[in-house]
């Protein structure tokens, strides 16, 4: 593997239905990251459970209670490595009550892939998807019609789907499609390219993962610090060392920058952009390093340090797509604690302005009852103002959740609009 | 293509230093679990990196089973010099003598789920609310659940049902009184990107990872090492043979594997033409289907 390769994260979310699991199997396997003993360990089980032929979809199975029930239920992370690149899978389930766990897995992801049955096309499950991947802003959706074998590889089987599905997407954010026909089950154009379909001109999933342009999906134009910790040596050639430490949420830092502490608002220059290799001459989105600033200002965790002549919004007020996460449902104009970046304040939900309906994704505006899975829009008061971005603008500074403090559970997830 | 960008060693370094900062700045008194193999010396080496020029904030903590390779407690005294931090040991021989464990019996006994009821103990009475550790979840099936941040309750145990989801990098550690956190920043390693790593920033690990002459049993797939605590059954025969292993845990239950590899270089060539995962020489792991997930859920590490 060569040094300069890149890591992606991509997730997957469908049902036991979908040929998911047999699609992440078929990835792995062709991809020949099985080890000989996880496939002894697998053929044996199928073999137990009556299957012929091995059955690539257990690979993907879990923890005990997910193997009795033949489901995934939480988010499970794969990984596997190419001469190209190395990549992660979060595996994350399909079905409505385990919405929370897509938002989860896709939060961090840089490509969605959408599996579509092609006997079926798009269904309500399927806008669902595309609708998680364009609310978490993924950069990239690659749709994959699974069981091109059972429609007889048909062209145009798949040019419907790929017609239905841009007439749901088009009213939603989602920037890169690919669409790519596919059989998980007998391999086709998923590693190696398919026999079955020369009238598919595009390129076999993994070469797709493989070659995709990721690297300018950061923000290289806001620069955002959140500090996470003061370090302060006070030993020998560090004396009066006081270092920022954290990482860089997006944009560019270079020593000489004239910076902002947020929110006292204090202006000052860096110093030196420091790791323990060493000086930096810049840095950028996602690397940890700590700064030095010219001038002795207080500062302390959960302040953000910004360059002057761009800074985020400062506001108690927010407008978010929340998702409820939780059990329990919300407690009206209850407190609960707020996570934004390396800051914690209380914030308070003060109105819900509407629901989604994450089938039909018709607004729905008389109920503000906020339950698990659900998806709504926002109003929230916090204590003390939160240096924000838009989440559209920014994925690390537009984020938050919400901690009930009677049971410390993460509750809620937050964009902010 | 932009400059821009990390390449995936720089990127899954850059998010432990983010993690082991957190840990840091969210919990009053958190810990390494150091077992001496490579995983918990590469966290070490991370948190090393993390608070450069500062010292490293966090104790060490040994769950001793005292079926150690000597190997490894050498190395381990020799790393607490070097950088000056605090040892803590919690001895399974100990929870022995005071009762609080009973030796198992058989020929395939081992001392490994002994050490819930020691590392438990010793996070009580250290009063330690976050243990850090050297997990991955490409180990195995029931790791591959695990949060960034993982949840224990007063009982020391994790409910994998019904863990805290975690979004972006937003990591939330707040707990009650007697519950404590893991905290697992190298959960998205794999063992090739360990030893790429270890190779590249040039990490000094115990010799036992080195090809190198020993006196060993074949016995369940792999070479297990002769030791005091060996127990030969019918048949078996100490033989001398290179070898080397992939994990370390006890000298009991470790088996190696037979190999040339006698440099970092080499190891990395080994390891990435393996077809067998490393914990496939662990006899721990092979007891049932879900041997790790019920020994996580008790308190295991």
């Amino acid at each position: 593997m060569l040094d300069n390769n890149q890591l992606l994260r991509f997730t997957t979310a469908g049902s036991v239905d979908d040929g998911k699991s047999t699609l992440i199997g078929r990835l792995l396997y062709d991809s020949k990251s099985i080890f000989e003993d996880q496939l002894e360990a697998i053929e044996n089980t199928s073999k137990k459970k009556g299957h012929e032929g091995v059955d690539l979809a257990l690979f993907t199975d879990g923890l005990r209670d997910e193997r009795e029930q033949g489901i995934t239920i939480d988010v499970a992370y794969r990984y596997f490595t190419t001469p190209k690149r190395k990549f992660i899978i979060a595996d994350t389930p399909g079905h409505i009550q385990y919405t929370r766990n897509m938002v989860t897995g896709a939060s961090t992801a840089n490509v969605a892939t959408i599996l579509i049955d092609a006997r079926h096309g798009v269904i309500e499950q399927t806008k669902r998807h595309a609708f998680i991947a364009s609310l978490l802003q993924i950069p990239h959706v690659i749709v994959c019609v699974n069981k091109m074998d059972l429609v007889d590889f048909s062209e145009d089987v798949f040019n419907k789907i790929v017609n239905q599905f841009e007439s749901v997407s088009s009213k939603m954010l989602v920037k890169d499609v690919r669409f790519i026909p596919i059989s998980a089950l007998h391999g086709d154009n998923v590693v190696n390219r398919s026999e079955n379909m020369p009238w598919y001109q595009g390129a076999p999933m993994l070469h797709t993962l493989e070659t995709m342009h990721i690297s300018s999906d950061i923000n290289k134009v806001d620069a955002r610090f959140p500090v996470q910790t003061i370090l302060r040596p006070q030993r020998e050639g560090f004396i009066d060392y006081r270092g920022y430490a954290g990482r860089v949420a997006s944009g560019i830092f270079r020593p000489g920058d004239e910076v902002t502490v947020m929110p006292s608002g204090f202006n000052s220059k860096i110093k030196t952009i420091d790791t323990s290799n060493g000086q930096l001459e810049e840095a950028h989105a996602p690397m940890s390093i700590s700064i030095t600033l010219e001038d002795d200002i207080d500062i302390s965790r959960g302040d953000m340090i910004v360059r002057s002549n761009n800074k985020p919004e400062a506001t108690q007020d927010l407008e978010v797509m929340l998702c409820w996460l939780n059990n329990s449902p919300a407690k009206p104009r209850a407190k609960y604690t707020i996570k934004h970046t390396t800051n914690d304040q209380k914030a308070m939900i003060k109105e819900v302005v509407y629901k989604i309906d994450i089938n039909s994704l018709d607004r729905i505006n008389d109920d503000d009852s906020l339950n698990m899975n659900d998806i709504c829009k926002v109003k929230l008061r916090t204590t003390k103002p939160l240096m924000i971005d838009s989440y559209r603008e920014n994925r690390t500074t537009g984020s938050i959740i919400l901690i009930d403090d009677s049971t410390n559970e993460t509750v809620a997830a937050g964009m902010v609009v | 293509m932009s400059k821009y960008y990390l390449n995936y060693l720089d990127e899954l370094e850059s998010e432990a230093i983010f993690i082991l900062r957190e840990v840091w700045a969210q919990f009053q008194n958190p810990v390494i679990l150091f077992s001496g193999g490579k995983d918990s010396i590469l966290v070490t080496h991370l948190a090393k990196k993390a608070f450069y020029p500062s010292k490293i904030p966090f104790a060490l903590m040994h769950v001793d089973t005292g079926h150690n390779f000597p190997e490894t407690i050498d190395f381990r005294d020799n790393l607490i010099k070097d950088l000056g931090a605090q040892l803590i040991v919690g001895s399974v021989q100990e929870s022995i003598d005071q009762g609080r464990v009973a030796e198992e019996k058989g020929k395939n006994a081992t001392r490994n789920a002994l050490q819930i009821t020691t590392l438990l103990d010793a996070i009580e009475l250290n009063k330690i609310d976050c243990a850090i550790g050297g997990g991955r979840r490409d180990e195995e099936k029931a790791r591959a659940k695990e949060r960034f941040f993982s949840h224990r309750d007063d009982f020391g145990q994790w409910d994998p049902k019904n863990q805290r989801p975690e979004l972006w990098n937003l990591l939330n550690g707040k707990h009650f009184e007697g519950e404590h956190f893991r905290a697992f920043p190298i959960s998205n390693w794999t063992e090739m990107d360990v030893w790429n790593y270890i190779k590249r920033e040039n990490i000094s690990i115990p010799s036992l990872y080195f090809a190198h002459e020993r006196e060993v049993v074949w016995r369940s797939n792999s070479w297990i090492p002769k030791s005091e605590f060996l127990i030969l059954e019918e048949g078996e025969e100490v033989v001398k043979k290179k070898v080397r292993f992939r994990t370390l845990g006890d000298i009991t239950i470790t088996g190696g594997i037979e190999s040339e590899a006698d440099t970092l270089e080499k190891i990395a060539v080994e390891v990435s033409a393996m077809r067998q995962t490393e914990r496939g020489n662990r006899t721990d792991d092979k007891r049932s289907e879900s041997a790790m997930e019920d020994r996580k859920r008790q308190g295991y590490f």
